[in-house]
């Protein structure tokens, strides 16, 4: 293959890229965006090794090898995976771009093939250096991303003292390490400085990922999301690889934007979730206390299965707002029966989605999917928040943070001015929960002492079944 | 010891309520009560002595013998002298009072060492208390039943129909005043088919007017009226002159007027004069809900309907017992929750706790010792210093991407592209020319993925992270392209470990590619209507 064909299939697959992510866009166009992506990833492949630069007799056999291996893993995880598990996944995948970035940043240093001079070789080895640094980033924030979201690892932050400093002096490190790299005469001097930053950038992934608390993991795993990019656009740097540029940059600015929605979702910034997790300043929500004339007060007043059931059948409107806690207990088939059960007598049921709900952007919105919930009755907060007061049995399962009135009522609670779903408004609101434990942000939820609300304790999954059975 | 509960007939005339129905009788049983009711007491407001008895309560003969067996008596209006007189000494009772109208009932409820519970002064800022709140389940009983006190009065549809006998045009509707009563009437008519308009002096009521399908009419003239405690207060002059204009006109265009307009303590405004009664059309309707505080209409006689200048004007004081039924069940319902407040151990025997802020204002006679007027509440803010309170417009702002707040200042603008002059200009003089082209590539790409990712539907974030995720799966071709690329004459290269680490990198790469292409399939296949 010719290199003007070559350079033409680059640009019909960064097109269909591009055409992917613009289909991923709403849903009735999603299904032909994911087959866009795989046409252009197979006109990518194949342009790549008929391409002028492979010579096939010899790395072909390799090739088919490593694709061979390497597909029927990502099949069969793709098969295998639970929905509940789709975070835990995506992170774990991130991690593979991540170091797959590190060992072709090293490979092309290695390769001596490569003869460069003046600017060229210092340009060449610094995008070697970022690239790797990015990759090592991304695939040890990414591992430890995974063993948090899967509970392998504890869901607390980890606030090592005098943590901004570490941070810091591993900076330092990195471009004192990143002079002497780029003054390496050889190949053998220049290893060196090159492993002590991967070493130091691993560090760092590890350290940053441990730093940020369960409920601000959809913005981890966003940004992670974006990081897996900028290594691919690094990585096309380094190759003087233009498709690699462009896919990295796009796919590098959509998990930007993401971490950005997520962000303002919690009303917070990005370099506050980065630097640490909730009550990381100390004494903020003991100052809530405080100045919010004490803590909320009151008695809850529990409900029982029969009385909800009795209050979803006498309902016209009823919105569910589900949270991680839905996701925990895998009541998302519990909850589709009694909706559809609902829907059947005429009550309009709908969903709220809070964008942080559950531990990845759009989170909640899979689980309903995966348990058959049409997607036009699931809604995004801004586009039902106004409904409440005509609402007559709001019901959340498994969420506390996202529906805190403390948030618009209390100035001084930590997570105030954060956007919440106002299912106090609703008639009466039930809040099915485990136990009266506070969420991830350790606030208290003054939810729970209204006057129009219920508590239904107990697993969610279980409760909501005999709910559906009290219905029936 | 438990205590009895008992519930007269009420006396006053054509009062048809009751203080207590079958199903609430049957809960203050639960809560450890005996429960007696006078023989007729629910007779009309439709409950008969047989559904009381089946709910467990006894019946009592007459009204001395219930008044003598009762520890604590619920009723609704305020007792008659007489009832005073059966009161029993250190006696309870909880009723209707309005205790600064009445200063010679409270003397002589004193003079019986009684303990009077009197609902009306509930303080209703508490949001505790407001499922004890009857003056505002009355009142909107109140509001509907003078919809359709007017709806009976008035010769027409409220609904505009086109029939084959031609065109109807609905009837207009202005109700003054939007607390509880004007917000059901403007609910009721609303539903009617209605065009409805409403007014009040307090302007943050204007979306509750409009979330229940009226429109608010404003006064062109700027004064809050919020008074306090949820009622209005006294305008100034000059306001009062520009809403006698507006009034003036509403009644000109009005079918329907029906006035709710009240201040505590005071006579009710006269908003309708009687040149604006003359001025509305022949079959209109007024109905004065303020017929007992003197009517906000000047032609209004309290208890009465009349027909004036053509109009018919409502005056009628006894709307929720037009509606007994209904009335005394919420009543009841009311008193059943006032019950569960005092009696928290649920033992039968009641705890008047003066600490309690909701039960100290609704205690205007303790143990015979005047209580009234309670101290004013310690921490309820006035309902008008919520809005202010409330960081709502911070939310409002934050909520919601798409839009990024305010645009940047033209100062940080004109720094911002400084910076990015600058750095272009480092990159352009030193970079070479092969970086140059890439980074042109690089930073429209940027753009690009910033203006194609923006708008996606946040439902569809976790796929659009999966396929993104198999997208940066091109990572792949790196390692492509190093496994065994074309040497030139005389270059070696340590072939053995590249292609080793390409192989690894391009396995670990094709794991992405095909797994997260596939779980981007699975989970878009789910997504169904």
């Amino acid at each position: 293959m010719s290199t003007g064909l070559s350079t033409v299939s680059y640009l019909g697959a960064t097109i269909l890229f591009i055409l992917c992510l613009g289909g991923l866009s709403n849903q009735e166009t999603s299904r032909r965006g994911n087959i866009y992506g795989i046409i252009g990833m197979v006109i990518a492949v194949l342009a790549t090794v008929f391409g002028p630069h492979v010579v096939s007799s010899v790395g072909l056999p390799w090739i088919i090898g490593a694709m061979v291996v390497g597909g029927a893993i990502g099949l069969y995880a793709a098969r295998v995976v639970q929905m509940t598990q789709m975070p835990e996944l995506v992170a774990l995948m991130h991690s593979l771009v991540g170091l797959a970035a590190c060992l072709v940043g090293y490979t092309s240093y290695i390769d001596t093939s490569i003869a460069l001079g003046g600017a060229e070789k210092t340009i060449h080895e610094v995008e070697i250096y970022v690239g790797i640094l990015i990759g090592a980033v991304t695939f040890s924030g990414s591992v430890i991303a995974f063993g948090k979201l899967s509970g392998k690892i504890g869901g607390k932050p980890v606030l090592l003292p005098g943590r901004h400093l570490m941070n810091l002096a591993g900076l330092l490190i990195v471009i004192y390490f990143g002079h002497g790299f780029l003054n390496a005469e050889t190949v053998s001097q220049g290893m060196a400085p090159l492993v002590v930053m991967t070493v130091v950038s691993l560090a760092f992934g590890v350290h940053m990922v441990m730093a940020i608390g369960g409920a601000d993991m959809p913005v981890v795993v966003s940004m992670l999301n974006s990081y897996s990019g900028w290594a691919a656009a690094a990585t096309g740097f380094m190759l003087g690889n233009d498709l690699l540029i462009v896919t990295g940059a796009l796919v590098g600015s959509s998990g930007a934007i993401l971490s950005y929605i997520m962000c303002s979702a919690m009303n917070r910034n990005f370099i506050s979730v980065i630097a640490g997790g909730f009550g990381s300043d100390g004494g903020a929500p003991k100052k809530a206390a405080a100045s919010g004339g004490g803590e909320p007060a009151g008695e809850v007043t529990p409900i029982s299965v029969t009385e909800t059931a009795e209050l979803l059948r006498e309902a016209k409107n009823v919105i569910i707002v589900p949270g991680y806690g839905m996701a925990v207990a895998q009541a998302q088939h519990a909850v589709y029966q009694i909706t559809s059960l609902l829907r059947e007598k005429g009550v309009n049921v709908r969903f709220g989605i809070h964008p942080v709900a559950g531990r990845m952007p759009g989170h909640m919105n899979v689980l309903l999917a995966e348990a058959k919930v049409p997607y036009d009755i699931v809604f995004e907060m801004d586009e039902l928040n106004e409904d409440f007061p005509a609402t007559d049995v709001s019901i959340v399962i498994g969420a506390n943070d996202i529906v805190n009135p403390a948030a618009q009522e209390d100035p001084g609670s930590p997570i105030a001015g954060m956007p919440v779903l106002e299912v106090w408004k609703a008639k009466t609101s039930i809040v099915m929960k485990r136990s009266m434990a506070s969420g991830y942000a350790g606030v208290d939820n003054p939810l729970f002492y209204k006057e129009n609300n219920r508590m239904l304790f107990g697993d969610a999954k279980k409760t909501l079944e005999e709910v559906y059975a009290a219905l029936e | 010891m438990s205590l009895s509960i008992g519930v007269p007939r009420e006396v006053f005339p054509g009062e048809k309520r009751v203080a207590t129905v079958p199903d609430v009788v049957e809960k203050l049983i639960k809560l450890g009560f005996k429960v007696s009711i006078e023989s007729g007491a629910g007779e009309r407001a439709n409950f008969n002595d047989d559904a009381y008895r089946a709910a467990g309560a006894e019946i009592a003969a007459d009204a001395a013998a219930l008044w003598a067996s009762s520890d604590i008596v619920l009723k609704v209006r305020g007792p008659s002298t007489e009832e005073v007189g059966l009161l029993r000494e250190g006696g309870t009772l909880i009723s209707f009072i309005w205790p600064a109208q009445n200063p010679e009932l409270m003397q002589q409820m004193a003079a019986r060492k009684a303990t009077v519970l009197a609902i009306d002064s509930l303080p209703r800022q508490l949001s505790r208390a407001q499922k004890m709140d009857a003056l505002t389940s009355t009142a909107g009983i109140s509001g509907y039943r003078a919809v359709i006190e007017a709806a009976n009065a008035f010769g027409r549809f409220f609904n505009g129909q086109m029939t084959a006998a031609g065109k109807v045009p609905p009837a207009k509707v202005f109700i003054a005043g939007a607390g509880v009563a004007g917000l059901a009437a403007i609910g009721t008519a609303a539903n009617l088919g209605a065009i409805v308009r409403a007014n009040d002096t307090r302007a943050e009521v204007a979306d509750q007017v409009k979330s229940l399908g009226g429109e608010f009419v404003k006064v062109d003239y700027e004064e809050e009226g919020s008074g306090g405690g949820g009622y209005a207060k006294v305008m100034s002059e000059g306001f009062q002159q520009a809403q006698r204009e507006m009034y003036a006109k509403q009644a000109r265009e009005a079918d329907i007027i029906i006035t709710t307009a009240l201040i505590p303590g005071k006579p009710a405004p006269k908003l309708i004069t009687a040149e604006m009664v003359k001025s509305m059309k022949a079959g209109s309707v007024i109905v004065d809900m303020a017929g007992e505080q003197g009517g906000n209409c000047e032609l209004t006689e309290p208890g009465k309907a009349v027909v004036k200048h053509g109009v018919t004007i409502i005056g009628y004081t006894d709307l929720p017992s037009r509606l007994a039924r209904q009335a005394s069940m919420l009543y009841a319902n009311n008193l059943l929750r006032l019950t569960e407040e005092l009696c928290k151990t649920k033992d039968g025997v009641i705890n008047v706790n003066m600490e309690d802020d909701a039960i100290r204002g609704l205690t205007v006679i303790k143990d015979g010792e005047i209580t009234w007027p309670p101290p004013p509440l310690k921490l309820a803010a006035p309902p008008a210093a919520r809005p202010v309170a409330a960081p709502t417009p911070a939310a409002k702002k934050a909520s919601g991407h798409g839009k990024k707040g305010e645009p940047m200042s033209p100062k940080a603008m004109s720094i911002v592209f400084a910076a990015g002059a600058l750095l272009f200009w480092l990159i352009g003089a030193y970079a070479p020319g092969a970086f140059l082209g890439h980074l042109t590539v690089f930073v429209l790409a940027c753009f690009v993925g910033y203006m194609v990712v923006w708008n996606v539907t946040p439902s569809l974030h976790t796929p659009l992270m999966s396929v993104t995720n198999a997208v940066s799966s091109i990572i792949a071709i790196g390692a492509l392209v190093q496994i065994a690329p074309p040497l030139a004459e005389g270059v070696s290269r340590p072939g053995e470990i590249i292609r080793w680490l390409a192989v690894v990198s391009l396995a670990l790469a094709t794991i992405n590619m095909f797994g997260g292409f596939a779980v981007t399939r699975r989970m878009l296949e789910m997504f169904r209507k």
